[in-house]
């Protein structure tokens, strides 16, 4: 490649000093980087709404490849399904026939089933479910592991809940905008989450590896503790996780770090719950019990 | 505009003038692909952009470019924000500065430039975003090969949308 014509700027004053701003420009515009960098080390939050604006522009795009991917991915079943459809149209034509007898047995039984499904919706009403989202997209090249929830503010998700699967738990929110939110992973490297083993109740705590594992460590002093094969679910220590959700099971034990895989792969993520924080009742005193038992005396006169 | 135009030559700015920086923004929203993975696996296509302009085309970006586009980056990646501004401004100053020292370079010269800013770049924000002690290294250094192999590829796409420069 030849060299390049911009090197000299030649006698031109303008042309030198427009060469000469540009490189003033870049190591300040560096400087400025490095500021922003220290800021945000060691205050992560502090450019939550800015990132939150860039976020609210670019999830919906995000959200339509997602669209995209599950409508391409569904390509396939629905071919399949439209060439077995024939057949299994004149099969179910006989089936009716055959089945009138049941029709009204089934009516009933829907009926029931129906009831069944109201009610089961009020009880997930009635736990503490925020919502149920989406995730529609990660930090595929940071070496940081967030991912990217399609719900915000005005969904009801705050900053610090848990984000859950069935399978387990899947990390927590850390920033929000209107309608996305920020989801720190459990396997990030800055990640902790108090655990207990399940056989015992060992108090544990789980911090992410950065490669899609945890460590495990003993919140006790005992060492060579661990086995493989021992589950944990959160504790709830802390206030932030509810507690029982599943979170890893050791695959191999080392000294006194055990390394566990997450019960969530979070390779398969699709829909996440957020949940409430979980906030521990606060217990009782103990001290003023002379107090306590006389005010109700005192309601009761 | 402070670009001398010499006699001879057309007057209508050449489209990298925009389309250099869109295309490293679109680069970088490449994170924006429907997965949630558990390694960083995505080659880091905004700075691959980036340098690919730098070497296919040194005059289509102003030397401050990488500021504002590192700037987006990081609002995209999930790095700390700063890293890639810091970052990719000391990988552009970098080939500039070699640039001076090998005035004739050849692809393959600029192959190895590229790995090694990447490279840089990708070690760097990983020292800046996660502590020491993180098992990420195995999966950084393959995120590393990954994306010197697919520089080229990077370039002659750079090369294709400068398409129109010999034209004029």
């Amino acid at each position: 490649m030849a060299p390049p014509r911009n090197r000299r700027s030649g006698f031109s004053r303008r042309a030198q000093y427009g060469l000469f701003l540009g490189y003033v420009g870049a190591v300040g515009g560096m400087l400025i980087g490095v500021a922003l960098l220290l800021l945000s080390t060691f205050n992560p939050p502090a450019f939550a709404a800015v990132r939150g604006f860039f976020s609210e522009i670019t999830t919906p795009i995000a959200s339509g490849f997602t669209w995209i991917r599950t409508s391409v991915a569904g390509v396939p079943g629905g071919v399949s399904s439209y060439v077995d459809v024939r057949g299994e149209n004149a099969r179910l034509k006989k089936q009716i026939a055959d089945n009138e007898l049941l029709v009204s047995r089934a009516r009933t039984l829907n009926q029931e089933n129906r009831h069944l499904r109201e009610m089961l919706k009020l009880r997930d009403v009635s736990t503490d479910a925020v919502v149920v989202a989406r995730l529609v997209a990660s930090s595929l090249g940071s070496t940081r592991r967030y991912a990217t929830l399609n719900a915000g503010n005005w969904q009801g998700v705050k900053s610090g809940q848990p984000v859950r699967q069935p399978d387990g738990l899947i990390g927590q929110v850390t920033e929000t905008s209107p309608n996305t939110a920020r989801v720190l992973l459990i396997v990030d490297p800055e990640s902790i989450v108090p655990v207990r083993r399940t056989r015992d109740g060992l108090p544990a705590i789980a911090t992410g590896r950065g490669d899609g594992l945890l460590d495990i460590r003993s919140a006790s002093v005992a060492t060579m503790i661990f086995q493989p094969g021992d589950t944990f679910v959160t504790s709830g220590t802390g206030g932030i996780f509810s507690p029982n959700i599943p979170v890893a099971r050791v695959i191999r034990t080392s000294r006194d770090i055990a390394v566990a895989e997450p019960s969530a792969n979070p390779d398969a993520l699709d829909f996440a719950l957020v949940q409430q924080t979980f906030l521990p009742e606060p217990t009782p005193s103990p001290t003023p019990s002379p107090s306590s038992s006389a005010k109700p005396a005192s309601a009761k006169k | 505009m402070t670009d001398f135009i010499p006699l001879g030559r057309s007057e209508k700015l050449p489209r990298s003038i925009w389309l250099a920086p869109l295309s490293v923004v679109l680069g970088s929203m490449m994170t924006l692909l429907p997965v949630v993975a558990t390694v960083p696996f995505l080659p880091p296509f905004g700075l691959m952009m980036l340098l690919g302009w730098r070497l296919v085309r040194g005059d289509a970006m102003k030397v401050w470019m990488p500021v504002p586009l590192g700037f987006v980056d990081d609002m995209l990646s999930g790095q700390p924000l700063g890293s890639a501004m810091v970052l990719w401004t000391l990988a552009i100053l970098m080939v500039d500065v070699l640039d001076t020292r090998l005035v004739w370079r050849d692809f393959w010269q600029d192959w190895l430039i590229a790995s090694g800013a990447i490279a840089m770049v990708l070690v760097g924000g990983r020292l800046i975003a996660v502590p020491f002690s993180a098992h990420v290294d195995t999966a950084l250094l393959l995120q590393i090969v990954v994306s010197a192999a697919l520089f080229p590829v990077i370039a002659r796409f750079c090369a294709w949308l400068d398409r129109d420069k010999k034209q004029n």
